[in-house]
């Protein structure tokens, strides 16, 4: 049988498409100049970067100049968090509030402001994976500088109540971030409608270029540099542009949200499917919740199983997708995230997250069931932890 | 994939010396499931030597793996050899481990001495205490995510 490649890790990196590519390329050739530049070569750059402002604020809502370039999403998070706890803190304001299941790129910068004197709330995400609006509610304090809520998540894909927390901190007067990279492109996101402040993007998630990203900054909240040095982007983001990759952001953005329909309901379609396969395993869980979920994502876990195992035979058989096991990371701990919907340790090091796009196909999702069906098999039968489980000597939590 | 050695994933797409032996002389179980590392070792033993031996692990590929070659290394060898087993010499065998993963060796090695010291302990033969340090607490292998 000739090997294939079945790409289901698209929460962590996708392949660029096409219109992407054909954006990129000009920029990389022909329009080298820097938008900096006076002369017609720096000039011709320029306006092929205020054109990608554009188009990207228009899919998100706002005006172009609330859209600053960053090298991705990880960029936008610190700068929005580190900025709002400053301009918080001049005010008295040293409380922030979030989830436990943030990206790792919030929760490391708010536990550097832990440590400069901060303090942080962190919401609990309850079994299914969506943080209580009313906890929201009853979290924030007079001293609150900030809320940050992603719009998603990325293990799980659960969607939060973002639009109404939104609403929440506009009437209470607190700056609201969201970490919405998961969610540009795939599900319908407006910065208006849904009262946000401030919102981080990433271009590598929506088959645009790794190495970009976008933070969007309401007019009238306060936004200082992280990176400093000269004054692109307004001031607010020193180094020069890659015009190139926010050409490629904005087309990829632009191409997403006019497919998004057709596409998410693709997605939607052989996610369910794959979902209802997955579960008829024996001993397994979908992790989060299924209603109020991305089109795009499935995590379930097989008891008696460890991730890593399950991935390195998948990727034998061309199926290329993730895990929250420990030992697919430096680190020994599990995901931060399957722990926080209360779930035991061995259940987290047992899951398998797998993240569909647009490419995938109903073959390629009865190729993925029976191959999981198959590498569950052969790692219970290799475990000491499954023989354990079914003579009954340990309980089964699934 | 370039994670691992072609060895570690020979032996971990088809390990050596898998099952259970029911009526073992000496088993051994290291690690716990909150870690995600179980490993029990079965070793059918006769006149001091390891007639038979067969695992069951539950863990990560290199966990596997190593428990696949230890086995290898003790199969048909005196109980006084496989003692002198040691967590480099497994790893070494598989063409070396990520640093991150050395410990999956450490378990192999503490999994066959628990097994042998089941059977002494069983048999009331007498050995030497020191042979048998307590296993690593998995405690002190964690790194947590500071910077």
């Amino acid at each position: 049988m000739a090997k294939r490649l079945i790409y289901v890790d698209n929460a962590a990196t996708t392949a660029m498409n096409d219109v992407a590519i054909a954006a990129m390329s000009p920029y990389l050739k022909e329009v080298y100049g820097n938008p900096s530049s006076l002369h017609s070569v720096g000039q011709a750059a320029k306006e092929a970067l205020d054109g990608a402002r554009a188009k990207i604020a228009a899919c998100l809502n706002c005006e172009p100049k609330e859209i600053y370039f960053t090298s991705g999403g990880s960029e936008a998070d610190n700068q929005a968090i580190r900025s709002a706890a400053v301009n918080g803190a001049k005010k008295g304001k040293k409380h922030i509030v979030t989830t436990a299941f943030e990206h790792h790129a919030v929760l490391h910068t708010l536990k550097k402001l832990e440590k400069e004197g901060f303090e942080v709330t962190y919401l609990d995400v309850h079994a299914d994976g969506v943080v209580s609006v009313d906890e929201v509610a009853a979290a924030i304090r007079p001293d609150t500088a900030l809320v940050t809520v992603m719009y998603a998540n990325n293990e799980i894909g659960t969607i939060q109540p973002i639009k109404e927390i939104g609403g929440l901190c506009r009437g209470r007067g607190v700056v609201f971030h969201t970490d919405a990279v998961q969610a540009v492109g795939h599900i319908p996101v407006d910065v208006k409608a849904d009262n946000i402040d401030m919102l981080s993007v990433s271009a590598h998630k929506f088959h645009g270029p790794k190495g970009v990203g976008v933070l969007f900054c309401r007019r009238g909240v306060p936004l200082n540099t992280f990176i400093d040095g000269g004054m692109q982007e307004r001031g607010r983001r020193a180094g020069t542009e890659n015009i190139a990759g926010a050409a490629a952001m904005a087309a990829a953005l632009e191409y997403a949200c006019e497919n998004m329909q057709k596409n998410s309901a693709k997605q939607l379609a052989l996610r369910n499917k794959l979902i209802e396969g997955l579960l008829k395993i024996p001993h397994s869980r979908l992790n989060g919740a299924f209603e109020g979920r991305l089109p795009n994502n499935v995590n379930i876990s097989f008891e008696g199983t460890e991730g890593e195992s399950l991935l390195l035979l998948l990727d034998a058989k061309g199926i290329c997708a993730s895990s929250g096991s420990a030992c697919t990371t430096a680190s020994l701990e599990p995901s931060h995230v399957l722990l926080a919907l209360g779930l035991p340790h061995e259940i987290a090091h047992g899951s398998l997250r797998l993240t569909l796009s647009e490419e995938n196909t109903e073959e390629d999702i009865e190729y993925i069931i029976n191959a999981v069906a198959e590498v569950v098999k052969t790692v219970r039968g290799i475990s000491s932890f499954w023989d354990d489980l079914q003579s009954g000597k340990i309980k089964h939590f699934i | 994939m370039a994670l691992y050695s072609e060895k570690v994933m020979d032996h971990f797409t088809n390990p050596r010396n898998v099952g259970v032996i029911e009526d073992a002389d000496g088993v051994g179980e290291v690690g716990n499931a909150r870690c995600g590392d179980i490993m029990k070792i079965y070793l059918k033993i006769s006149n001091g030597i390891i007639e038979d031996v067969k695992f069951k692990t539950f863990g990560c590929g290199s966990a596997i793996a190593s428990s696949s070659m230890a086995t290898e290394m003790i199969k048909g060898k005196p109980l006084c050899e496989a003692l002198e087993l040691t967590n480099k010499a497994v790893a070494e065998a598989l063409d070396g481990l990520p640093a991150h993963k050395m410990h999956c060796s450490v378990l192999a090695e503490e999994a066959i001495r628990s097994a042998i010291k089941n059977y002494y302990d069983k048999n009331g033969i007498e050995y030497d205490k020191s042979q048998f340090p307590e296993p690593h607490g998995e405690e002190e292998e964690q790194h947590f995510e500071e910077e």
